[in-house]
């Protein structure tokens, strides 16, 4: 996999909430049984007019977003299927980072990604940040205004830079696994064969009928 | 402190702890289609590893299934490449398959529990979100991506951070013709698409009890449009009197049930266990839920209008309005007054044998719209077979409806199944985001009964007040 230290690249901003997988990769490029040639098709349905031509009205087709590798969205991003062709889109769309906003409702916090979803990108070297509504609303503020933003993230610091006139800096938080399985772009299954006598000693003494006996 | 029946499940599963805080955890069940593994099957040929636990792997073909009576030949030539795969995998990695053309094919989420994959205590995953429904038999059991089928495949493992738990009591007992999908649906508007984000969902309740494991199978299925990481409930005897009622090939019998059953009895959450969050639902004059927008949580009550864009509890003024010209529908409107196109009963949500003798119950002696193409879609082929045992096809057929074979069918449309453009449809499947039924596809979600009355009206109902007239 490939490691993801330090990215610096144009941001591109979508203004929706409760993006699910079935938008970002639509079931029909789902029959495919290879793991590539899903760039083209994110966001298929509102990419692209029903005659195959480009929807100039999505935002993410907007010339000024041209080359853009960082994506920024609203709440709940990833939400639905667990299907992990959507992280193969985006990321071979050309996206290495997304960012998404916590979400405070009536006393809890509800994350920017979807669990499954959040997984998935850990596992295909991509960056999921997550960020305050506030922050990330400043972020939409900072793009709208500013054609071409570009922004870096470093991932051992844990933050994120915007390079605005006045730039921006914000730090955020990441599980000590995701992010040392993505700046060392490790293999997970290279890393649970290391513990390979725990799970023949774990399954010699294992009854699933009865796993306390 | 007393455990919750989560903790009693994780806490025997865990193989180790890893140096940064999670988990390593042991998988008892690996349930794998068509569409999720193909890429994971092709990473083991490439590293030249093998399968750990075969006999722990089940496979079934059930997104890309053709329903109609020609199934069997696969005409798109894409699905029909995938789903040749699955066979050539199955075959080279010894994986028992049950195959287009078996009698025990069907979607995953139905033949797992129906075999007696699906156990309690079990953790059971696959590379499919609706993985949650096998929680309804007191398992934990998620979806995962295809990089973690291919890890489980290897190692029969998981490495998860633990989740946090959550309760949700349903409270009371709903009237007629309210179904735990109601619950759920309702549930979920309340918590919203994201709220159970890194929970794992216990529900509970006079309402829970009283379900049958099909009603179980439905409430669970629907955790992950919650966001949950999974549903579950305890198991009691109506779960013990599904595994053991009929034969189940792959469920324990004589003395190892005994041993089991009594391992199972102690699963339940104890008395005075803690959960990291709860919610109470009052089931008591529950209404009909609807589904007016494009995912789950945008729900109402059957006898309430669409919201406008400014008074959408949870969602944004935008989201709402760009939901409601997808759907085509103003703020205000009541669903009851929409016409439909297609009524659709079928999906890993509500194609049981129970959800289809609900539905029957209402299209006995009535026939539906002509304005409307009804399908009916059972879950597994032992699902279409017992109904046809009992009669069901036959009401289902003199109603004016199309009787099926078993898959996925029109829940996604990966199928020949699909919705046109702008076509409404009445669906007791689990998703109405934009295009999952077909492109441009208008879907509002409901129970069994309240589909086969919207097809028999030509539009959506209030069962109660239907039913009475």
């Amino acid at each position: 996999m490939t490691p993801f230290t330090v990215h610096t690249g144009i941001v591109a901003t979508l203004d929706k909430a409760n993006v699910d997988t079935d938008a970002i990769i639509p079931k029909q490029f789902l029959k495919s049984i290879k793991r590539t040639g899903y760039g083209p098709s994110a966001f298929f349905d509102w990419r692209y007019l029903p005659d195959g031509t480009i929807n100039e009205d999505f935002e993410l087709n907007h010339p000024r977003f041209k080359g853009r590798s960082i994506l920024v969205t609203r709440n709940n991003f990833g939400c639905g299927s667990s299907r992990e062709h959507a992280v193969w889109a985006l990321v071979q769309d050309g996206y290495r980072v997304v960012i998404a906003p916590w979400k405070e409702m009536e006393g809890n916090r509800l994350p920017g990604f979807a669990d499954i979803f959040k997984n998935n990108t850990t596992k295909n070297g991509m960056l999921a940040i997550e960020l305050s509504e506030a922050d990330v609303n400043d972020v939409f503020d900072m793009v709208a205004a500013h054609t071409g933003l570009t922004a870096t993230a470093d991932l051992q610091a844990q933050r994120i830079i915007f390079h605005a006139p006045s730039p921006r800096s914000f730090d955020f938080e990441i599980y000590a696994g995701a992010k040392e399985q993505l700046l060392n772009g490790l293999d997970n299954i290279d890393l649970t064969l290391q513990y390979e006598a725990d799970i023949s000693r774990f399954e010699a003494q294992y009854d699933p009928l009865d796993p306390n006996s | 402190m007393g455990k919750t029946l989560f903790e009693k499940i994780w806490a025997p599963h865990v193989v180790r702890e890893l140096p940064d805080g999670s988990c390593l955890l042991y998988i008892d069940r690996h349930l794998v289609h068509e569409v999720t593994s193909p890429q994971a099957f092709a990473g083991l040929r490439q590293a030249g590893r093998k399968i750990r636990q075969p006999a722990l792997t089940f496979s079934t073909m059930d997104h890309n299934v053709p329903t109609t009576e020609d199934r069997m030949e696969i005409k798109d030539p894409i699905s029909k490449a995938q789903v040749d795969a699955l066979q050539q995998n199955c075959d080279d990695f010894g994986v028992k398959l049950f195959g287009l053309g078996d009698d025990r094919q069907g979607i995953v989420h139905v033949i797992g529990p129906e075999l007696g994959i699906t156990l309690p205590g079990l953790t059971i995953v696959c590379g499919d979100s609706h993985t949650s429904t096998h929680g309804a038999f007191g398992a934990l059991a998620f979806g995962i991506g295809t990089s973690e089928v291919e890890h489980v495949l290897v190692t029969q493992t998981l490495i998860q951070k633990t989740p946090h738990t959550y309760r949700v009591e349903f409270t009371g007992r709903p009237g007629p013709h309210i179904s735990s999908k109601d619950m759920v649906l309702k549930m979920i508007g309340i918590m919203g698409t994201a709220g159970g984000s890194g929970h794992v969902l216990e529900y509970g309740g006079e309402a829970v009890r009283s379900l049958s494991m099909e009603g179980r199978m439905t409430m669970c299925n629907m955790s992950i449009e919650a966001g949950a990481r999974a549903g579950m409930i305890a198991p009691d005897d109506t779960t013990f009197d599904y595994i053991t009622g009929r034969r189940r090939p792959y469920a324990p019998t004589g003395e190892a049930l005994d041993k089991a059953l009594a391992h199972w009895r102690s699963l339940p959450s104890d008395l005075d266990a803690q959960f990291d969050q709860t919610l109470t639902i009052d089931t008591n004059r529950l209404p009909p839920q609807v589904t007016w927008g494009t995912n789950p949580g945008m729900v109402v009550d059957v006898d309430q209008p669409v919201p406008a864009p400014d008074n959408a509890r949870g969602y944004s003024p935008s989201d709402v309005k760009s939901a409601l010209d997808y759907m085509g529908l103003s703020p205000g409107v009541k669903l009851t007054d929409v016409p439909l196109d297609v009524v659709f009963i079928g999906s890993c949500t509500n194609s049981r044998i129970e959800d289809l003798r609900q539905a029957a119950a209402i299209l006995d002696g009535r026939k539906k719209a002509d304005h409307v193409e009804l399908l009916v879609v059972p879950g597994s082929q032992q699902v279409r077979l017992q109904a046809e045992a009992e009669g069901l096809d036959r009401i289902f057929k003199a109603a004016g409806g199309q009787w099926r074979y078993a898959g996925c069918s029109m829940c996604l449309g990966m199928n020949p199944d699909q919705l046109s453009p702008q076509q409404r449809c009445a669906s007791t499947s689990n998703r109405n985001f934009e295009g999952r039924q077909g492109k441009g596809g208008r879907t509002h979600l409901v129970s069994p009964e309240m589909a086969a009355a919207a097809a028999v009206a030509g539009k959506i109902v209030d069962i109660r007040k239907w039913l009475e007239a």
